[in-house]
């Protein structure tokens, strides 16, 4: 039974971390239409920056928030000073992101070495709390909560604000957005700082249960993508369904079927682009 | 004349390799309604993406009220004051209807009384009814009442109009035409691109045709009325 507790557990708190990274790709996708395949090296950077700022600020929360900024000012640059030159040009955003994904892999390791760096948990949350008999690791059970407030406060982003209806108009027709004076340029540059600012913050977040280390960001993106594809591009909704869908089905996948793991993982994503290539809250797009 | 409101000239414009406005030039005086007219394919739709910066001009000058705004980025165009209500409507159609508002309302200096949420919803109160609704359920009328709407809600010094009556029943042709005349009397200088001869004679001081991408005629809609070879040549009325 306590193993069925702790993966559940497990699921939802792997759930909460690539909330945090697909809600960013989603929103990124579905505004400016660019696969951002550099987000997995986002996670990455951030969890690395959070181990050396941890060396001089022991506070993981403060290391998230420091280290989400740094990563999104650095997506900023780059969508401002080279995705932006290459609107349209798909094969070109494609290289270009993937390429800075491996610069980057190529710079963590070279700064920070090839071993894994656990980050340390907080210390008043390293012991286990007892629920109804089960002991529960109280880290992951923040996760979860951090990942439900994120969602939440997204949520009210997108759907409770001018800003949050702009970026919509923006994802229904970019054209007629701009067309009624709609600043899309400085959306794209919002949209995607906020986008890399979760991606490094989720990394920070995630390091004391995954640590930062090199191959990170080729073990999130792809699941990134697949929680995308399975909630539908551009849909809040659909990241944060499809995340936990994935986090379960990763999780038990690895602890009961080891050697399938990537069939029970991608064998789902096959059977929803092929029934429904939008994704189960995907909408059609102009 | 009157203060020229929007200078068109010499515009030529290509889609790819396929020459579609060759020098087109026009004047709309400041306060008046100008019909561009012409056949299916003649080019308005082209002049009007030329004007707003959907494509922008090759070649040749397009002023707002004597300033330049030829090839600048459409959100900048529309942010000197030009409000554009496209062919086909095209609202936000998972937005609501207050927020296809919100989104496109822009303040500007000088005007007098400006557009708010609540005068739109005045001038439209069917609008006012459905706030709340997503623009994509609601009826083809009423999307275009939004469309218009939302044009408004950036206080455009010019309003640019594509096709306003395209796919609507009478009675609400007849309404959106109420609607333009309203506006006309309040002063807004007005392109209204409309298929819909009637309405568009009925509206405009001036008209422009066009006809394979080239102005055939300019001049006063009395002209027009009254050239029965006008009418037959370029847009194919008997």
């Amino acid at each position: 039974m306590q193993f069925w507790v702790i993966q559940t557990l497990n699921s939802l708190a792997l759930g909460g971390l690539l909330f945090l990274l697909a809600a960013g790709f989603s929103l990124i996708f579905g505004l400016m239409r660019i696969a951002n395949l550099t987000h997995g090296a986002f996670y990455m950077l951030g969890a690395y920056i959070g181990v050396s700022i941890l060396k001089v600020i022991p506070n993981l929360w403060l290391a998230a928030l420091l280290g989400g900024l740094a990563v999104a000012l650095l997506g900023g640059l780059f969508e401002r000073f080279i995705l932006r030159k290459l609107a349209g040009n798909e094969l070109g955003q494609v290289l270009v992101t993937l390429g800075l994904a491996y610069i980057i892999a190529d710079l963590c390791l070279v700064v920070w070495g090839g071993d894994p760096i656990p980050l340390p948990t907080p210390e008043a949350l390293e012991s286990p709390i007892e629920v109804g008999g089960f002991m529960f690791p109280a880290y992951r059970l923040v996760v979860v909560a951090v990942a439900l407030a994120t969602g939440i406060a997204l949520y009210l982003l997108m759907e409770r604000t001018r800003l949050g209806a702009m970026i919509r108009a923006g994802v229904d027709d970019m054209q007629m957005a701009r067309a009624v004076g709609i600043p899309v340029s400085r959306l794209f540059t919002i949209v995607f700082c906020l986008g890399s600012a979760l991606a490094g913050a989720g990394g920070i977040l995630g390091g004391p249960i995954m640590s930062a280390y090199p191959g990170l960001d080729a073990d999130m993106l792809p699941l990134a993508l697949i929680v995308v594809i399975l909630g539908g591009v551009g849909s809040l909704i659909g990241a944060f369904v499809g995340s936990f869908i994935i986090g379960f089905v990763y999780t038990f996948g690895i602890a009961l079927f080891p050697q399938l793991a990537y069939v029970i993982l991608f064998l789902p994503m096959i059977v929803v682009i092929a029934f429904r290539p939008r994704g189960l809250f995907g909408r059609a797009t102009a | 004349m009157a203060t020229a409101a929007l200078t068109v000239s010499g515009v030529n414009a290509l889609y790819g390799d396929s020459h579609v406005l060759h020098d087109v030039s026009f004047t709309l005086g400041s306060g008046r309604v100008l019909a561009l007219l012409g056949r299916n394919g003649a080019g308005k739709t082209t002049c009007m993406s030329a004007i707003v910066g959907f494509l922008p001009p090759r070649d040749g000058e397009v002023k707002l009220f004597g300033e330049p705004i030829t090839r600048l980025s459409p959100e900048a165009i529309s942010r000197r004051g030009i409000g554009f209500v496209p062919q086909g409507r095209r609202v936000f159609a998972s937005l609501t209807v207050r927020e296809n508002l919100d989104v496109a309302r822009q303040s500007r200096a000088g005007t007098a009384v400006p557009w708010t949420l609540k005068r739109v919803c005045e001038l439209f109160p069917r609008l006012q009814e459905r706030l709340h609704q997503h623009a994509g359920s609601l009826s083809g009328g009423e999307q275009q009442m939004l469309a218009i709407a939302r044009a408004l809600m950036g206080n455009p010094r010019v309003l640019l109009m594509d096709e306003p009556s395209e796919g609507l029943a009478p009675l609400i042709v007849a309404e959106v035409g109420r609607t333009i005349a309203r506006l006309k009397a309040a002063g807004q200088s007005i392109v209204l691109v409309e298929q819909n001869l009637k309405l568009a004679l009925d509206l405009a001081d001036d008209v422009v045709m066009l006809n394979t991408g080239r102005v055939v005629f300019a001049g006063g809609v009395a002209e027009v009325r009254d050239s029965e070879a006008l009418l037959t040549q370029h847009l194919g009325v008997f």
